[in-house]
């Protein structure tokens, strides 16, 4: 199962980063929160499966699973909803400012690349 | 302690110049200013009487103990000689300024802060004994150097020069920089008394030989030797008090010091005596007869800076022969250092002064050009007189400083003849007749210089303003300096024991246990008629005979090339191969497209990680112990894939996030099945939360356009994107393959319940363990949630205007 999921890990990072290569923002935005996801997948897989049993103290287990990556996704999924949150809110902004989503406009030169 | 702290003197002075310049507008600020070298000269004249015994006095204060970093203060002859120079022409140059800057026209806080600024910097590279401050210093004079060519910088020719004179003086400084590396690495020590204490072990080393061209580059080009003196020339756009200062008396001479100080490492090198000595013939000559060709009066003094400092150059080239021959103490090479320190005072008297001739004719006429000027005598008959002095002294003549030193400098140049080492014996002839040749030219510019501005033809009425004599504070810097000039001539042998004895002693520490052994006694008549004075005779009269007919032949210099000079090589090196060619090479990256940026850096990270993982053979597959596959598990994998697929290729906005969405739900049930019920209900609530957002906001956005893209640039994001997605599964499948520690967590799983009293272990983690972290995240949480609401209520725009 690891080694399925460090190619699905791979599919969500390349997925994530074609649409961060976009020139709309909703795209980028989009990118970001698949980003996310594929980063806290892959935390959790080199953290490996093993054990049965959730992290909690309880009678007769002693199989847990790695508490530690655990931990460490939870704080990120919160960090990561803040920070989409407020791109979202700066799309949001820019958008009602420049009247364009898109990136290459957004950056005021005529050279459209 | 103090000792040190006098370098910083002038820096903390700098500070309050705001201050006086804004809030005492009736007094001039130079007044000021000039409270600190005065204090710095009395300060540094009470270490006399010690230094020129032969002892030295030293202070430290420890910057970066753990790399032997240290401001060293380190007061010896030579040092202290530079660091008295430093002050007290300091002094002059201030007193001077005050006349020649006007104080309601001018930015004198700017001003005064920058030459303070140079003073500290100049102090500090005389004093330190620890080469990487002394690396520090150096390039602060060339800063404050840059600062103060500029100073006028609504002048395009100003900051031209300003920025030459920095590029070569830095680059300079970069190799100099390298050289003291080399050193440190050598003799594990970044202190120059340790490095000549070694110095014998030092030269067997093989970067020696680098390590010596690389410091010797550094002093070339702050000395301002062939072929890096263009920039002096160009520096001339600073104020005059400026050019008398820095570029004539005091950090120009940073690279004779320098040379001065390392000699006792290098000068068991035949390389180092070749290139100092044939170097500074070189600029000696080069720089006489070009100054000729100068019609500007600073550029006649630039000129003669050169000449000048490639004269001091190659005595110190002479001067280490003395570590070659056997009983040094007696031989005439001894008196080549003598000379040269000798000189650099002299040089220092009378080209000061002559700058400040310059300045005042400047100031008083409107002009510097040469050939507008004429018959000013008359009428300014105290500049007239000490332009003559300086002029005399510069040419050589009796009874002015100038004399003893040249007739020291002939006697130098004659004795390499019977030098019988690395071919000197042969090749070595040149040099004396370099050296007259040279000689005479200087003997001519100096007579063009104070003649052609003073005497003959004027034409007064022509000139910009009407010339009158100069206002009596303008006058007395000039005048000291001036009666300097002819002091020393008359005491040289007073000034000899109190200043250059002890710092000859600096120069070749070797041969002499104190100052007294030094036994040199200067002379202007030597009871017979020597070959030095025939010399002299020589260089006057065919001097004379040339500069009558000067105006005959000075045509000669117009037959140079006008291309092929060294400054249209520095030209074209700066502004066609950096600005120009490099610009372009750059702007085929550059192209201001913030996708293409992270395109290069993702793809760069990729590389380097993949390459990594391959070149360090880190790249394991290890299916042992990997949990089973489960048919629910393929199905949530193949969910996923159809989520994110669709979130990459959907044509409408609310498909691409409910995609996102469905992605979402899909890691937390994940989560479940890899035993992480916390994490799956957090996930649970904020995918839910985040989707909401996504469609409130997006409710404002555009629709989704089809991307017109190059293919170009659509295949090189595919690229990248597979490269970064390849480049986690290999990482995560090494990560996975390989536990090369054990996993911290077992602390955490013994200790959860007896030191946190907590049954479910990641909440504990988060709360006790991990605790600042939770609240750092709080922390980011409420600043996007301030940034946010920023954003949505503030508006920045102008009042009225809604948008």
């Amino acid at each position: 199962m690891e080694i399925v999921m460090a190619f699905v890990c791979g599919f969500l990072f390349m997925a994530a980063i074609y649409l961060i290569l976009s020139r709309s923002l909703l795209r980028i935005i989009i990118g970001t929160g698949l980003l996310s996801h594929g980063a806290h997948l892959l935390i959790l897989t080199m953290g490996s499966f093993k054990g049965s049993a959730p992290p909690v103290l309880s009678d007769g287990v002693t199989d847990f699973v790695d508490p530690l990556p655990q931990a460490l996704i939870l704080t990120a999924i919160v960090i990561s909803f803040g920070v989409t949150a407020f791109i979202l809110v700066l799309a949001y902004r820019a958008y009602h400012e420049l009247k364009t989503d898109d990136m290459t406009l957004m950056k005021g030169s005529e050279d459209n690349e | 302690m103090f000792q040190v702290l006098c370098i910083f003197i002038p820096l903390l002075a700098a500070l309050f110049m705001p201050f006086f310049f804004k809030k005492v507008s009736t007094i001039h600020t130079g007044w000021f200013v000039l409270v600190v070298p005065i204090f710095l000269v009395s300060y540094y004249a009470l270490f006399i009487p010690t230094v020129s015994k032969g002892d030295s006095v030293i202070a430290q204060l420890d910057w970066i103990p753990s790399l032997g970093i240290s401001f060293v203060s380190y007061l010896d002859g030579l040092s202290l000689l530079f660091s008295l120079l430093i002050s007290g022409i300091g002094a002059l140059v201030v007193l001077y300024s005050i006349f020649y800057l006007d104080r309601t026209k001018e930015q004198l806080h700017n001003f005064y802060i920058y030459l303070l600024m140079f003073m500290c910097a100049m102090l500090g590279v005389v004093q330190s004994d620890n080469m990487m401050t002394l690396y520090l210093f150096w390039e602060l004079t060339s800063i404050s150097s840059f600062l103060l060519i500029g100073y006028w910088n609504n002048r395009d020719k100003s900051r031209f020069g300003a920025l030459k004179s920095m590029m070569i003086t830095v680059a300079g400084g970069m190799m100099m920089l390298g050289g003291f590396v080399l050193l440190s690495i050598m003799g594990d020590t970044f202190s120059i008394r340790e490095l000549i204490s070694q110095a014998p072990e030092l030269s067997t080393n093989d970067l020696f030989v680098v390590a010596l061209v690389l410091i010797l580059l550094g002093a070339f080009t702050k000395s301002a030797q062939f072929p890096f003196y263009i920039w002096l020339p160009d520096a001339m756009e600073a104020p005059t008090p400026v050019s008398a200062y820095l570029h004539s008396a005091t950090m120009v001479k940073a690279g004779l010091y320098l040379v001065a100080r390392f000699t006792p490492i290098f000068a068991v090198s035949e390389i180092w005596i070749w290139l100092v000595t044939g170097i500074g013939l070189l600029t000696l000559f080069w720089g006489s007869f070009f100054a000729l060709k100068q019609r500007d009066l600073k550029g006649i003094l630039a000129f003669s800076t050169v000449s000048q400092l490639g004269l001091i150059m190659s005595l110190l080239g002479v001067g280490a022969i003395a570590f070659h021959v056997d009983g040094a103490q007696e031989t005439i090479f001894k008196y080549a250092a003598f000379a040269a320190i000798f000189h650099l005072i002299n040089h220092a008297t009378f080209k000061g002064s002559l700058f400040m001739i310059a300045g005042i004719v400047d100031h008083e006429t409107g002009t510097r050009d040469i050939r507008k000027l004429g018959g000013l005598m008359s009428i300014m008959p105290v500049s007239f007189t000490v332009a003559l002095i300086g002029s005399f002294s510069m040419a050589g003549l009796p009874p002015f400083n100038g004399f003893l030193s040249k007739e020291m400098f002939l006697t130098a140049v004659l004795s390499i003849t019977e030098f019988d080492l690395f071919n000197f014996s042969t090749w070595g002839v040149l040099f004396p007749i370099i050296a007259w040749i040279a000689s005479v030219f200087t003997f001519i510019y100096s007579f063009y210089f104070v003649f052609h501005t003073f005497t003959g033809k004027g034409k007064i009425d022509q000139l910009p303003h009407k010339p009158h004599e100069a206002p009596m504070g303008m006058l007395v810097s000039p005048v000291i300096l001036a009666g300097l000039v002819v002091a020393l001539f008359f005491i040289p042998n007073m000034i000899a024991d109190t200043f250059i004895k002890p710092a000859v002693m600096a120069v070749q520490p070797f041969l002499y246990s104190s100052p007294d052994q030094i036994d040199i006694h200067v002379a202007a008549w030597h009871g017979h008629i020597t070959t030095e004075l025939k010399m002299t005779a020589g260089i006057i009269v065919l001097g004379l005979a040339l500069f009558l007919t000067l105006s005959r032949w000075q045509k000669i210099y117009s037959l140079f090339p006008s291309k092929l000079t060294l400054n249209n090589l520095y030209d074209f090196i700066i502004y066609d191969l950096f600005d120009r060619w490099a610009g372009r090479l750059s702007g085929l990256y550059m192209t201001g497209s913030i996708r293409r940026y992270l395109s290069y850096m993702l793809g760069s990270i990729s590389i380097i990680v993949i390459a990594t993982l391959f070149m360090q053979d880190a790249f394991r597959m290890n299916f042992d112990g990997a949990s089973p596959i489960r048919i629910y598990q393929v199905i949530l994998i193949i969910v996923l894939v159809i989520g994110t697929i669709t979130t990459v290729f959907a044509k409408s906005r609310i498909t691409s996030i409910v995609a996102l969405g469905l992605v979402g739900y899909t890691v937390s049930l994940f989560f479940i099945m890899f035993n992480a019920p916390d994490l799956a209900l957090t996930q649970l609530v904020i995918e839910t939360i985040s989707v909401a957002l996504f469609l409130l906001a997006f409710y404002h956005l555009p629709k989704l356009k089809k991307e017109k893209e190059r293919t170009q640039f659509r295949f090189g994001r595919a690229f990248v994107s597979i490269a970064v997605g390849a480049m986690v599964t290999l990482v995560a499948l090494s990560a996975h393959s390989q536990k090369l520690i054990p996993s911290i967590s077992e602390y955490y799983k013994e200790t959860v319940y007896s030191l946190a009293g907590g049954g479910n272990i990641v909440n504990v983690i988060l709360v006790d363990y991990r605790g600042f972290d939770t609240l750092f995240e709080i922390a980011v949480l409420s600043i996007a949630g301030i940034a946010i609401f920023g954003m949505i209520k503030l508006r920045l725009s102008k009042k009225g205007e809604k948008l």
